[in-house]
């Protein structure tokens, strides 16, 4: 049977670690990458005796912002609970997270035209790291405990199984991520490990009710690691059931260098967690006046923003745009400046976005009405970009000094066209034997002669001197 | 004065003479350390000294009294039960797998009485992680009843218990999780109060039970007792269940007597299965009293009773599986170098660092808690500690306070209990209602059975230490029983 006859079905656990200062139930600060280990840590994160966590309001907020940009209800009565398994990453033997009562339920997001729903977002703590002398765990002979992250803020978005493809999956984390930082609830950085992807995929013929046996996928750092990761699954999952075989409900590991999943752990044995309501914080009554306080200081959120710039723009133009917070701001007051859509949004998408600096909305407006009107070349325009951006003085200021304007006049263009024909005999040759792509050589000499000149005239000038 | 007479006194007496300038607290150091050099070997209710801690404090008490700027409790001797951490002391609630753990911080309760000038000799003896009713669970050696060395000084806190009645500390802390400051004080002739739950801060407790846990005061006064929970009260911010309500509301009125006052008798608690007849004797001649000061006495009944006991062998060893899981010899205490893999570590550490008793209740939480059988076991106990709010909300509804026996019995023979854990259990049945409900308790000496010390449980409703504080100060005063200082012979 042709694997065009599989349905493909995902869900998705995201953990994303929110944007906070310090650590979930205690004050230590968090950590950043590749700190020395064990150097953020407390008696509360390194699970001392006798002491006790705190909650840390911060995250909460995080939480609550990122649970109403995603469309969840936000119950009265929401506790944590303790997960119970031994671990030395795990200084308590337990992890604090919440169990029946998350911070929030029954959310959505759209992707791609496409409603996704979200289950469930809720708070836990990360656990630290073990660092193994050796290759594999059960090989190593000597293992090293990092509780540097142990007790780092997490929260744990859970969608159900809406997700359709790879490409999905992948446009779901990106718009997660967009949305998160849009919000600034995290920086949501794949590759730093603020935002990790564990899809649940399974398969089913088209036209059956029931789920398929679901794998999880963990150890994906990247979205392009998430989307080969699913592609992967999806195949051998496919080639399993139609050689006649049973799918396995496990963990799987994705291995980047090889390309591939490979089996970790078979939910046969499946931990029992043991949870139950945490006796050391009281329970969470989240203050109504408070969501409504974060409901209303919700900034627009990408898809809405889209849309709107979908108004204005070609669409891929809005989307560029539309995903990023700083660059959406730039261009939508760039714009209220008086500046060109389109042309604004070019400039955003070519000349600022790869630089990663952003000029002032005046500064921006201002270059591109001087380019727009004429005024200077795009070449210039650039130049006076880098320059205002790395100085912080105006275009205007700097076309005055540098002298910058655009030359029309064909006749103040002749004496500069005759001294590139004089000194180019060979190209000159060459364009009049019939080889047009000769002109180039010669258009090239004369911008770098005359920067100011308008490419256009000088194009059609030369054409008519060499006729 | 004879050194020894410095022994007996109260706390209230002792400040005193130290603010008159007629003693010093190192004169206080010194005839408690004296005591204790005589006596301890055979009480042995202290784990370990603070020579380092009593100099400095005793020294710093002083000083501040010369310059009148001495602090509530200054210069007086404390003792401070195994659980409680004090920065740099070890604390290893009495069990192997800490030992040589010395913890970087002092618990907040405290930390508030060193504020207050309270001067520490050292560390008390009790049951491993505070389970127990005996102290024999102690993973170093039992201690011994002052009254009668052959007998238990009752647990889980017996250490704390033995020392005040030995006159080898005028207060000592103790924790309360099913009634293991209440039955200790009951079998040792010594105030003890358990505090509401969230009262004190737990912060720096080694955790047995986290949402039954409370620290209190052994004291031989119950005007000593109210002091000290004053002290230690009061919102914390390191623990999330601590109150904000002020501290020093446990003083309130607590010294008018109890005339006018209704105290509920409740027929399940007189009526409790084991109670010794001495002890029934000796709760019938408190409530005469109590009557004949003034107060009005009312049948009240606790209908759940018979099923707290079940509930709370749940609750508990729930918990504590969860809280006793870091004790993994990773980072503290008792380790395993040669373990071949890291299941094994866990295994040979804690069989080799956990006693019996705190093995069993590990076993039996886990067990509670496991997919399958939370329900029936876990979430039913939590359903039956609402009934058991529940009655003592009725209750308090025709009486202001609850009057009973603290223990069925006197202290026992040391080994009577040790072979049937049940029967152990069964201390602690008129107590740890107390725990399941958050509500405060306290017992105070009421007479003798067969020449050992009986106690009166007073319970109020929750935030209530006031009322249970006046009805006890009531009673020790119509009755003119004192704790004494037991002669250790």
């Amino acid at each position: 049977m042709p694997s065009s006859d599989w349905e493909i079905v995902i869900g998705m656990e995201v953990h994303v670690q929110p944007k906070t200062r310090s650590k979930m139930f205690c004050g230590c600060a968090v950590a950043p990458l590749n700190a020395p280990p064990n150097t953020y840590t407390c008696p509360v994160c390194l699970g001392l005796p006798g002491v006790l966590p705190t909650i840390n309001e911060a995250a909460v907020e995080a939480v609550l912002k990122s649970a109403l940009a995603l469309n969840c209800e936000i119950p009265r009565h929401t506790k944590f609970d303790r997960k119970n398994y031994m671990y030395p990453d795990l200084p308590k033997g337990y992890q604090i997270s919440q169990y029946d009562l998350p911070m929030s339920v029954n959310g959505f997001i759209e992707v791609g035209g496409r409603r996704v729903r979200i289950r469930r977002v809720h708070l836990e703590e990360d656990t630290g790291r073990l660092v193994h002398a050796g290759d594999k765990l059960h090989r190593a002979w000597e293992s090293y405990v990092d509780l540097n992250r142990a007790g780092v803020p997490l929260m744990e978005i859970v969608s159900e199984p809406d997700i359709g493809s790879a490409d999905e999956a992948r446009e779901y984390a990106m718009e997660l991520r967009s949305v998160l930082r849009t919000i600034g609830a995290s920086e949501a950085d794949m590759e730093k490990g603020q935002l990790r992807a564990e899809p649940n995929i399974s398969i089913r013929r088209a036209g059956e009710q029931d789920l398929g046996v679901k794998t999880e996928l963990k150890n994906i750092n990247s979205f392009r690691a998430l989307h080969r990761a699913i592609s992967y699954e999806v195949d051998r999952q496919i080639q399993v059931r139609e050689s006649g075989g049973e799918i396995v409900q496990e963990t799987r590991g994705w291995s980047e260098d090889e390309n591939r999943t490979f089996s970790q752990r078979s939910k046969e044995f499946a931990e029992d967690y043991r949870y139950f309501p945490e006796p050391d914080l009281p329970p969470l009554e989240i203050d109504r006046v408070w969501i409504e306080n974060v409901r209303r200081g919700l900034p627009e959120l990408p898809a809405i923003r889209r849309a709107r710039l979908a108004q204005s723009l070609p669409a891929a133009l809005a989307a560029a745009i539309g995903g990023d917070r700083d660059l959406a701001d730039l261009f939508d007051a760039t714009v209220t400046r008086g500046a060109a859509a389109v042309a604004t949004a070019n400039w955003i998408v070519n000349e600022v976005a790869p630089t990663g600096k952003l000029p002032s909305s005046e500064n921006l407006a201002e270059l591109v009405g001087l380019v727009e009107s004429g005024k200077i070349t795009r070449d210039q325009g650039r130049e006076a970009l880098m320059e205002s951006v790395e100085t912080g003085r105006t275009p205007a200021e700097i076309v005055a000094e540098h002298g910058y304007a655009q030359v029309s006049d064909e006749s103040e263009l002749r004496l500069v066209a005759q001294a590139v024909i004089d000194a180019n005999p060979k190209a000159v040759e060459d364009y009049r034997a019939g080889k047009k792509q000769a002109l180039a050589v010669l258009i090239k000499d004369l911008r770098a002669r005359a920067p100011q000149a308008n490419p256009k005239v000088a194009s059609e000038l030369l054409r008519k001197m060499l006729a | 004065m004879t050194s020894d007479d410095l022994t007996q006194l109260t706390i209230r007496e002792a400040l005193r003479l130290l603010r008159l300038g007629s003693i010093s607290s190192a004169d206080l150091v010194t005839a408690h350390v004296d005591r204790i050099e005589r006596l301890d070997p055979k009480v042995k209710a202290y784990l370990r000294f603070t020579p380092e801690l009593w100099e400095k404090q005793a020294d710093e008490a002083d000083r501040k009294i010369r310059r009148g700027e001495g602090g509530p409790l200054a210069g007086i001797p404390l003792a401070v039960k195994d659980v409680l951490c004090v920065r740099g002391v070890e604390t290893t609630a009495g069990s192997k797998i800490l030992q040589g753990f010395k913890p970087p911080y002092t618990a907040t309760a405290v930390d508030r009485l060193f504020d207050a000038g309270a001067v520490m000799l050292g560390v008390t003896n009790c049951d491993e992680f505070a389970m127990g009713s005996s102290t024999e669970n102690s993973g170093y050696f039992p201690t011994h009843n002052p009254w009668d060395l052959g007998r238990v000084p009752g647990g889980s806190s017996g250490g704390s218990a033995a020392a005040v009645a030995a006159g080898e500390a005028m207060i000592a802390l103790g924790t309360d999780t099913g009634g293991s400051i209440r039955q200790p004080a009951s079998l040792c002739g010594v105030v003890g109060m358990k505090p509401t739950y969230g009262r004190v801060s737990r912060y720096g407790l080694i955790a047995f039970a986290s949402s039954l846990d409370q620290i209190g005061p052994f004291t031989r006064s119950v005007d000593d007792a109210a002091i000290v929970l004053s002290l230690m009260s009061g919102l914390d911010p390191l623990d999330a269940t601590s109150s904000d309500r002020p501290g020093m509301e446990v003083l309130n009125n607590f010294d008018r007597g109890v005339k006018g006052m209704r105290l509920g008798v409740p027929r399940e608690y007189t009526e409790v299965e084991g109670i010794e007849p001495g002890v029934k004797a000796a709760i019938d001649a408190a409530l005469f009293i109590l009557q004949k000061a003034g107060a009005e006495l009312v049948d009240v009944s606790l209908p759940h009773t018979d099923y707290g006991l079940a509930a709370y062998y749940i609750i508990a060893p729930a918990e504590c599986s969860s809280n006793l899981a870091r004790f993994d010899g990773v980072r503290y205490g008792l380790s395993e170098e040669d373990a071949p893999n890291i299941t094994e570590q866990y295994s040979r550490v804690r069989r080799k660092g956990f006693g019996t008793e705190v093995r069993r209740r590990v076993m039996l939480g886990t067990y509670a808690l496991s997919s399958g059988y939370y329900d029936a076991y876990y979430l039913k106990a939590q359903k039956v500690r609402t009934l058991i709010k529940r009655d003592f909300d009725e209750a308090f509804k025709t009486c202001d306070a609850i009057v009973s026996a603290t223990s069925p019995t006197v202290a026992f023979p040391l080994g009577a209990k040790t072979q049937n854990p049940l029967s152990m259990y069964l201390c602690d049945v008129l107590t740890l209602g107390g725990n399941l409900a958050g509500l405060p308790g306290i017992s105070v000496p009421c007479g003798t059975s067969e020449g050992l010390p009986v106690g009166l449980q007073v319970l109020a409703p929750q935030w209530g230490e006031n009322v249970a504080l006046r009805v006890a100060r009531a009673y020790e005063e119509a009755s003119e029983i004192r704790a004494e200082v037991a002669d250790v012979a």
